[in-house]
């Protein structure tokens, strides 16, 4: 039976074990009208059964699909005679791939003979046995776990209680979800960073000014060196990112407190739309919009201005990201400055405060903690940007502090590091794990700065 | 913001109003004497001895619902005035037109005339900001600001230049802080934030901040209704020291607490200005049915 058959009609079971269990449950004190002898509702019996009769099949379901390959592996290989059973573990393996991918009808990397092609049929018939015994178990089990909780409904039995307790546990598990994800990622990457720094010294990286990835394939191959020294992509990050919040913050705040606090309602109701849609365009737009439009203009207006200007400069990548962050800023600081509580505002105003004291003096103090938290989300943004510098402010690791000359980032180094076919066990691919562990302590840091700013200098009214 | 002005048109003419449920309720309990129609006349006397604050077939519109209609009732110096009635009559509304509040509200329009001092608050050249500067109000919600208790006090002349110097805008605080009653209890921890006094305190506080500013008018807006009795008794005692330099004006939904602290009591009801009078008279032979009805508790 396939597995999706078998899920559906365990769903099924259980919507009939619910109704089961509801129905018991009334039963039991005389019908509708006499609920309230129950002690929990009478759903709470219905959903109680149909955990009992869910939960234990669809764990069986899962252990088994973990161990049955494994188990049935075995078994072939048992079966198969001693020369193959002798081999090395990496042949072997090869051997088992081969008979997996013979069996699921996939192409397979030698020709094949008579004891691969028995061995593959005789998988097959495993898979189908394991398939089979398993749907009957699954059934029964559900079929029993139902049963059994049906026959122990009973006015007195807590349903609410074991129900709450089983969605806790649910809850639980999907919020682990996100953390363990994060550990798992922090992990592989400090690992992968840990190999880099087996072939390339902490120190070379983390203060080396050039940065040049390139690594000798052949011993006798020029110019191929490899450079790893990370301060120049850094650099250009800062200078990027500080570009893009240079017009960021200041526009983006602006706009929120003409929304939140100046505009009509008409205005308003055009303009945050109009502000969503700015933030629904994908990156690689604004890319080409900076490579192509921004990027030659600000060159002509330098080069007008008697100022040389690389054709892909790290002011055109600046600006251009800082008007992508604008409506994450904008929204966020908007939604700070409404939370401020009216009673805030009429009382400044009470006071003969004008609006602009009223913003300055009362709502603004009372909304930064907020506006900084979104400042901070922008920045993480910016910083983790890549589309729109790839495009607009090129791969050259210029060691410079000039917006007019071409920089590179962080996040584009990474991705051309990556990007192609690569042996992943090469210094050039490594770095890239270096550089992502990096990204993250940097913004780690920038991050509980920021949260302790706030924390420091927050002023509550509630 | 919307500008409201006198020189706006003048609104049509107060439509008829339809006969209401409540005021068929009142009919029922007749008693010989008393006006018992719900007109567009204020019964009792809207008039005092030394007007301070003026108003005049005052109308408020708030989008096209008619909040407030042809309302006109004169607040005197030195004297504590009760707006009372049922929810949603309109007090707060009128209470709010006096410094001019309503201005924050997008939909709202004002006609009529308010004057103050002789001059109309609702003229072009009249800066809302600059009045409200001279018509202190209190909210309901004590809601001193996400600052320290000083800074609190502090602001109203920090914004409007009142302090020469630190030793001024000291001494203001403190003469503040010490007209609200509040001195004793928060003398050592100026520097604390007002949030985390209670809400007596914060109330307090807050009138603290209106007189700092030296008004000459302060609204009080359900100042009692998120406080318990004590503290209640607090602020009663309180305006009753400060009516001997401001003109208070105060709505309440309590009618022990309009006749302990006012002088004269003013009933509205559905919008309308039923009556106003003496306190003693209103409280002890209320020329109006309605307004009999609602201090005896069989509306409202």
């Amino acid at each position: 039976m396939q597995s999706t058959t078998l899920i559906l009609m365990l769903g099924f079971m259980s919507i009939a074990a619910f109704f089961y269990g509801r129905r018991r449950s009334l039963a039991l004190v005389g019908g509708h009208g006499h609920g309230s002898a129950l002690h929990s509702l009478p759903g709470y019996y219905g959903y109680y059964v149909a955990i009992w009769a869910v939960l234990p099949a669809l764990a069986l379901l899962l252990v088994w699909v973990m161990i049955e390959p494994r188990v049935i592996v075995a078994l072939v290989v048992n079966a198969l005679p001693d020369a193959y059973r002798n081999l090395p573990p990496g042949e072997l393996n090869l051997l088992i791939n081969n008979i997996q991918n013979l069996a699921a009808g996939d192409v397979v990397s030698v020709d094949v003979d008579d004891v691969l092609q028995d061995a593959a049929t005789m998988f097959n018939a495993y898979i189908e046995k394991s398939r089979q015994f398993l749907a009957v178990l699954a059934l029964g089990m559900a079929g029993l776990g139902g049963a059994m909780a049906w026959r122990r409904i009973h006015p007195d039995l807590r349903a609410r209680n074991r129900v709450e307790r089983v969605i806790r546990w649910f809850l639980i598990a999907a919020s682990s979800i996100a953390i363990l994800t994060t550990i798992g990622i922090v992990l592989s990457v400090l690992f992968e960073a840990i190999r880099f720094f087996q072939k390339v010294p902490v120190t070379e990286f983390l203060f080396g000014l050039t940065w040049s990835p390139q690594t000798a394939i052949r011993a006798d191959q020029v110019g191929s060196s490899g450079s790893f020294g990370a301060v120049p992509l850094f650099t250009g990050t800062l200078l990027i990112t500080s570009i893009a919040m240079v017009v960021a913050v200041p526009v983006g705040l602006m706009t929120a407190i003409y929304l939140a606090e100046y505009s009509s309602a008409r205005i308003r109701g055009i303009a945050k739309p109009l502000l969503e849609v700015l933030a629904g365009i994908p990156t690689v737009v604004y890319g080409f919009f900076a490579a192509l439009t921004v990027a030659p203009w600000i060159r002509s207006a330098g080069e007008s201005a008697g100022i040389q200007v690389a054709s892909e400069s790290a002011l055109a990548a600046g600006i251009v990201m800082g008007i992508m962050i604008i409506p994450l800023v904008s929204s966020l600081s908007d939604d700070a400055i409404n939370a401020v509580p009216t009673a805030m505002r009429d009382g400044a105003l009470g006071l003969g405060s004008t609006r602009s004291e009223t913003m300055t003096k009362v709502i603004l103090p009372a909304a930064l903690p907020g506006i900084v938290g979104g400042i901070l989300l922008a920045v993480s943004r910016a910083i983790g940007e890549t589309m729109i510098v790839v495009m607009a402010a090129g791969l050259a690791a210029n060691l410079t502090a000039n917006p007019f000359e071409a920089v590179t980032t962080v996040t584009v180094q990474i991705v051309t590091l990556l990007v192609g076919d690569q042996e992943f066990d090469s210094a050039k691919t490594l770095a890239a794990f270096a550089l992502g562990l990096m990204l993250f302590v940097v913004t780690l840091i920038l991050n509980v700065i920021g949260l302790s700013v706030v924390r420091k200098y927050r002023e509550q009214y509630d | 913001m919307t500008e409201t002005s006198t020189d706006k048109p003048a609104p049509p003419a107060a439509p008829e109003r339809q006969a209401e449920p409540v005021v068929e309720a009142a009919v029922l309990h007749e008693v010989p004497g008393r006006v018992t129609e719900l007109g567009g006349v204020t019964v009792g006397n809207t008039k005092c001895e030394n007007p301070f604050m003026v108003a005049e077939d005052v109308n408020v519109y708030y989008g096209d619902n008619h909040a407030i209609q042809n309302v006109s009732l004169e607040i005197g110096k030195k004297e504590v005035i009760a707006l009372i009635g049922p929810s949603g009559c309109g007090k707060s509304t009128f209470l709010r037109c006096l410094n001019r509040m309503n201005d924050t509200i997008e939909t709202a329009r004002v006609t009529g005339n308010i004057t103050l001092d002789g001059k109309d608050i609702y003229r072009k050249e009249q800066d809302p900001v600059a009045l409200r500067a001279r018509v202190g109000m209190v909210f309901q919600k004590p809601n001193p600001f996400p600052k320290s208790i000083y800074d609190n006090v502090a602001y109203g002349p920090r914004i409007h230049g009142l302090a020469a110097d630190r030793a001024e805008l000291d001494n203001i605080v403190h003469t503040s802080l010490e007209r609200a009653g509040l001195i004793n209890e928060v003398k050592d921890r100026l520097d604390e934030p007002g949030t985390s006094l209670s809400g007596g305190q914060q109330q307090r506080l807050c009138i603290a901040r209106t007189i700092a500013v030296n008004p000459e008018v302060i609204l009080m807006d359900e100042p009692c209704s998120a406080l318990d009795p004590i503290a209640t008794a607090r602020i009663e005692d309180l305006m009753d020291e400060l009516c001997e330099d401001y003109a208070i004006v105060i709505v309440t939904h309590s009618m022990q607490q309009a006749a302990r602290v006012s002088r004269r009591v003013a009933y509205f009801h559905l919008g309308l200005l039923v009556e106003v009078d003496e306190t003693d008279r209103i409280f002890t032979n209320p020329q109006h049915k309605l307004t009999e009805d609602y201090i005896t508790g069989r509306i409202g």
